[in-house]
């Protein structure tokens, strides 16, 4: 991240060790992940040792250290979407992808996400590609959902 | 015998009654006065943070008795404590047997353990972690934060995947190579090997070159942990340029 | 609008003024714009009548208004036409110029899109649909009718009339003693009362005045998504509730607000935003709010994913920056919370209900509900409680009832019974947390204290429907999944303890128990409930315990007989078809992925059990209910 659009986001939050989590979120939102050398700039900039930053960003679920693909899949592992089959829809996205949840795609295409409920259980099982919710999920109804990244995949 | 102040409260352990101060560790006033409660996360130096669960004991306040660990209870006015219940003996061996599935191989849990007569355990030892004897009981990072005050080591992740780790697992820039944490460390797990040359630090990747007394020659401590504490107290670095004996 | 209230005189008449400016005859086309809803097209729907109507030459004549979410979510997307209250589901594109011509301009009613029961018969209007006509809905009664991203909406309902009466009328003693009068217990899971509560913290002592009051919107209970629904489509009624517990509890003095929010609700935080924008600039939020001395205003926290951070000092923690570990309550937040100073948290549906308890009055509110809480505020449980009704059910949804309303009610008069006709099994509620309950206890009244009995408890309000096709064991071992990886990892009980339930539930489902697995789960389940630092591990074995408890011989199956009779756990059943059921459509053998299903077309298909790898593709995508699994 340039280093002006850095100071914006730690401006927009008065430069304050206490909403870290907030210039984290910030950054990811930008850069799609947390880069290590960003941090290091956070860290010296707030004052806040790295370590600290190092212990958030990998204690909060919704912070990634490594790049993730340009699509994301997440699907939906609430409580409803279990016993109405989330698990294979996991296994799935994973043999057709060749990628394990919470990992990317070795072409950097396609990181699939889990996630412990969004709160839309009527219409589980669930799977968000993009920010797009897509609902009541059936194995042929997953192909084609992702039909248009399996051919941008080859 | 003076009147007692405000500060000072009465409480009773295994129904004897004695005196401490508000608000202190109750485990720190129970080993004050001569009983024994095991733990493994707690250091009168630094603040309690109550992970291992070891140190539990019974206490009665009020018309309520409940189960508690003593290192982060704030000593109370007629608390009564009960140490070593029924209910206190049973959950202490299944906490000695779930560290023992964590560091099989620690000596020093392995002795722990035995005292309270737990040899062996019912869980599933952690093959890939067999070498690791770390059971997260957090002393180190927060001797490093508290007392020494460098940061340079933190809790990474979260559940399952909880570590103690430099951050990235990489040299951990901010380690002065006091070696404070390896001291306080009740696992031996970190590391440290020393030459005439450097100080390594193993479990945070960290190599420190060390100072060599003006005086006598000897080698004494890592330059950069004596600029910390230089810097830190406020006094010129030249004030350590000799070792302890030679100063 | 953007003129800031200076009084609460002002505030009336501006309602009063609003009131007069609606016509009840108004024909308005509402669309729900729930999640979801939206997840089912809602927006592209709303842009279709939006377009249509103008097509039409209507503009000015019907109105287009995006509301809350109905609750209804399984018959989405979801549309009403008003006056009449026309209520039209599963509306599609195609329909969309019909309903404009037959529903709107000739107000005829459109069959095919009303909801029908299972017995064919169609429902007109959405209060006599089963679902919502055997529900009591107070807090979610507004979500349908509202826009929320327009307070005057919220206004013109008599929206921000309860803190009006509370800066007029009542000291701050008073607004607590009506909370504590009023039986209102926390609806996050506690079930601790509010105004106990609320006068703790303002009992409690704080150097400068300085009390925080903190909205828990760190709805992380998977299954439920009432606080989700509540700050989507009525955030105004949330942040009244705010307004006033900052009075009570803060007064005089310097109460300071948050709402912790999950990011995993993006529609909520934009929703909420706004509702606090025009809040702002309405003179309800700020200093001098409705020109009395009370200054109060609310900041957007956004949670980080993690379960762990709806736990009190978690989240105040995480409010600080720091990582969301809780820490031992010897020390009460009400007292020391946020930033070492007294604080009163509550989530969003326990706010939600302040301004219902203050409008329409103690004695209104005590006449919902069960037990007695006229000199105990622990003696019942007032007022209603929000389900989020899901799984195996046939109405998915959130349910809105009375407190003691029985689950019978709720899972076969509200919820239609099981999909399929299935054999209902256990229902489970109270989250993660919580436990299974099985058939015999059906007419059980749900209340705080009867859950517990029962070795569940409320919980935020999940309510998951199981049928014979779940397995208890699988079920157990998908929560203690769940919270191992939730668990902050801080203490060993917790993190250790869970670690090991998990291997030992996990080489059940496997079909690698060994004898005297029950007693270690029992046993260690003890131990982390009873030593374990926060709620969070506390509660952890509950849905094993319960599960345990109510259908041990499903564990003994697993374990003796290497049996799954629900015919979930893998390594204990094998897919196989009917030749008699199979018409030979070649659909399995093209989806299988180990393309280990073989057979001519128009032939039986079989499978080869060597290279099958369960996954259970071709059960799913088979027509014919060929494909069984034993």
């Amino acid at each position: 991240m340039d280093d002006a659009k850095l100071n914006v986001i730690l401006d927009r939050h008065d430069r304050d060790p206490s909403a870290l989590l907030a210039i984290l979120m910030d950054i990811q939102k930008e850069e799609n992940y947390l880069p290590r050398e960003d941090l290091g700039r956070v860290s010296e900039r707030i004052g806040v040792p790295m370590s600290r930053i190092y212990s958030l960003a990998t204690f909060f679920s919704a912070f990634s250290l490594k790049p993730r693909g340009k699509h994301i899949c997440t699907v939906c592992m609430g409580t409803a979407c279990h016993v109405r089959g989330a698990p294979k829809l996991v296994e799935q996205i994973g043999r057709d992808f060749d990628v394990k949840a919470g990992e990317t795609t070795a072409d950097m295409k396609l990181t699939l996400e889990t996630v412990n409920c969004v709160g839309a259980c009527a219409l589980g099982p669930l799977v968000i590609l993009d920010g797009e919710y897509h609902g009541n999920i059936t194995p042929t109804k997953l192909e084609r959902v992702m039909k248009n990244l399996k051919k941008e995949q080859g | 015998m003076e009147p007692p102040d405000d500060k000072t409260v009465r409480f009773q352990i295994n129904g004897r009654s004695h005196e401490g101060t508000r608000g202190e560790s109750l485990l720190a006033a129970i080993r004050r006065h001569g009983y024994e409660v095991p733990s493994l996360c707690y250091h009168e130096a630094v603040s309690p943070y109550g992970a291992c669960r070891l140190c539990l004991v019974e206490v009665k306040r009020g018309r309520r008795q409940k189960l508690t660990t003593s290192c982060n209870y704030p000593l109370q006015e007629g608390i009564e404590v009960f140490l070593d219940t029924d209910r206190v003996v049973r959950h202490r061996r299944t906490i000695l047997q779930l560290l023992l599935a964590m560091a099989p191989e620690a000596e020093e849990l392995r002795s722990l353990a035995a005292e309270y007569g737990v040899e062996d355990t019912p869980f599933v030892t952690d093959e890939e972690h067999a070498d690791n004897a770390c059971i997260l009981c957090g002393l180190c990072n927060r001797v490093c934060n508290e007392v020494v005050g460098a940061h340079a080591i933190a809790f990474a992740g979260r559940g399952l995947h909880k570590r103690m780790e430099s951050p990235y697992d990489d040299v951990a820039e901010a380690c002065i190579g006091c070696g404070a944490c390896v001291f306080v460390c009740p696992t031996s797990c970190i590391g440290i090997e020393e030459t005439e040359q450097m100080r390594r630090i193993l479990k945070w990747h960290r190599d420190l070159p060390m100072q060599k007394c003006a005086a006598c020659g000897r080698p004494f401590a890592p330059t950069f942990q004596i600029m910390h504490f230089a810097d830190k107290i406020g006094v010129e670095r030249s004030h350590f340029d000799r070792c302890p004996d030679c100063r | 609008m953007a003129k800031r209230l200076q009084s609460t005189k002002e505030l009336l008449s501006l309602q009063e003024k609003i009131g007069a400016s609606r016509d009840p005859e108004q024909k308005v086309v509402s669309v729900c714009a729930g999640t979801g809803c939206c997840a089912y097209g809602a927006k592209k729907l709303a842009e279709a009548f939006a377009s249509s109507i103008e097509g039409h030459g209507l503009e000015g004549e019907v109105a287009l208004r995006l509301t809350g979410c109905h609750g209804f979510c399984e018959r989405g997307p979801l549309v009403v036409i008003h006056p009449e209250g026309t209520f039209y589901q599963r509306v599609q594109l195609d329909d969309v110029d019909e309903i404009i011509e037959k529903s709107v301009q000739a107000g005829e009613v459109i069959e095919r899109l009303l909801y029908a029961d299972a017995g064919g018969k169609t429902y007109e209007h959405e209060k006599d649909v089963p679902f919502y006509k055997n529900q009591q809905r107070i807090l979610l009664a507004n979500n349908g009718l509202i826009d929320p991203t327009r307070i005057e909406d919220y206004l013109a309902i008599g929206g921000y009339r309860a803190l009006a009466k509370v800066l007029d009328e009542m000291e701050p003693e008073e607004v607590c003693a009506a909370v504590k009068a009023s039986g209102l217990r926390g609806r996050g899971g506690g079930g601790f009362p509010a105004g106990v509560k609320w006068e703790s913290c303002r009992a409690a002592h704080s150097p400068d005045g300085v009390r925080y009051v903190i909205c828990n919107a760190d709805e992380g209970d998977p299954g439920a998504f009432m606080d989700r629904s509540l700050m989507e489509g009525n955030p105004h009624l949330v942040i009244e509730g705010m307004i006033i517990g900052a009075y009570a509890i803060g007064m005089p003095g310097k109460p300071k607000g948050y709402v912790y929010i999950r990011n995993e609700y993006p529609l909520a935080v934009e929703r909420l935003g706004i509702a606090l924008e025009q809040a702002r600039e309405m003179g309800l939020l700020g200093e001098k709010i409705l020109g009395s001395e009370l200054d109060f205003d609310i900041r957007i926290n956004k949670g980080g994913g993690a379960f762990v951070c709806g736990e009190s000092t978690a989240l105040m923690a995480s409010i600080e920056g720091e990582v969301g570990e809780p820490r031992a309550k010897h020390i009460h937040t009400v007292e020391s919370g946020l930033h070492d100073l007294p604080t009163n948290l509550n989530n969003v549906e326990t706010w939600a209900n302040v301004p219902l308890i203050i409008d329409r009055g103690v004695d209104w509110f005590t006449s919902i509900g069960t037990g007695d809480v006229s000199d105990n505020p622990w003696g019942g449980s007032k007022g209603t409680k929000i389900f989020a009704l899901v799984g195996k059910v046939n109405n998915t949804g959130l349910v809105e009832v009375p407190m003691g309303a029985t689950l019978r009610h709720i899972i076969y008069e509200i919820g239609g019974g099981i999909i399929g006709g299935k054999k209902f099994k256990a229902v489970q509620t109270g989250g993660p947390s919580g436990g299974c309950i099985p058939e015999e206890k059906l007419d059980l009244e749900v209340d705080f204290d009867r859950l517990t009995e029962v070795g569940s408890m409320m919980g935020s309000g999940g309510m998951i429907v199981m049928d014979e096709s779940t397995c208890m064991v699988d079920i157990a071992g998908y929560f203690l999944h769940f919270l191992a990886d939730e668990s902050c990892g801080k203490c060993v009980t917790c993190r250790e303890g869970l670690k090991q339930l998990c291997i030992i539930i996990d080489r059940i489902r496997e079909g690698k128990g060994r004898e005297g697995d029950l007693t270690l789960l029992q046993d260690l389940g003890e131990t982390i409930a009873e030593a374990s630092l926060c709620a969070l591990g506390q509660t952890a074995p509950n849905p094993l315990r319960s599960t345990l408890k109510y259908f041990r011989e499903e564990y003994e199956e697993h374990i003796r007989n290497k049996k799954c009779r629900a015919g979930v756990c893998k390594a204990l059943i094998r897919y196989s078809i009917d030749a008699e059921k199979c018409t030979g459509c070649l659909i399995c053998a093209r989806k299988c992925p180990q393309e280990c299903i073989s057979g001519e077309k128009k032939k039986p298909h079989v499978i080869d059990q060597d290279k099958c790898i369960k996954c259970g593709v071709c059960m799913d995508v088979c027509k014919y209910d060929a494909v069984c699994v034993e």
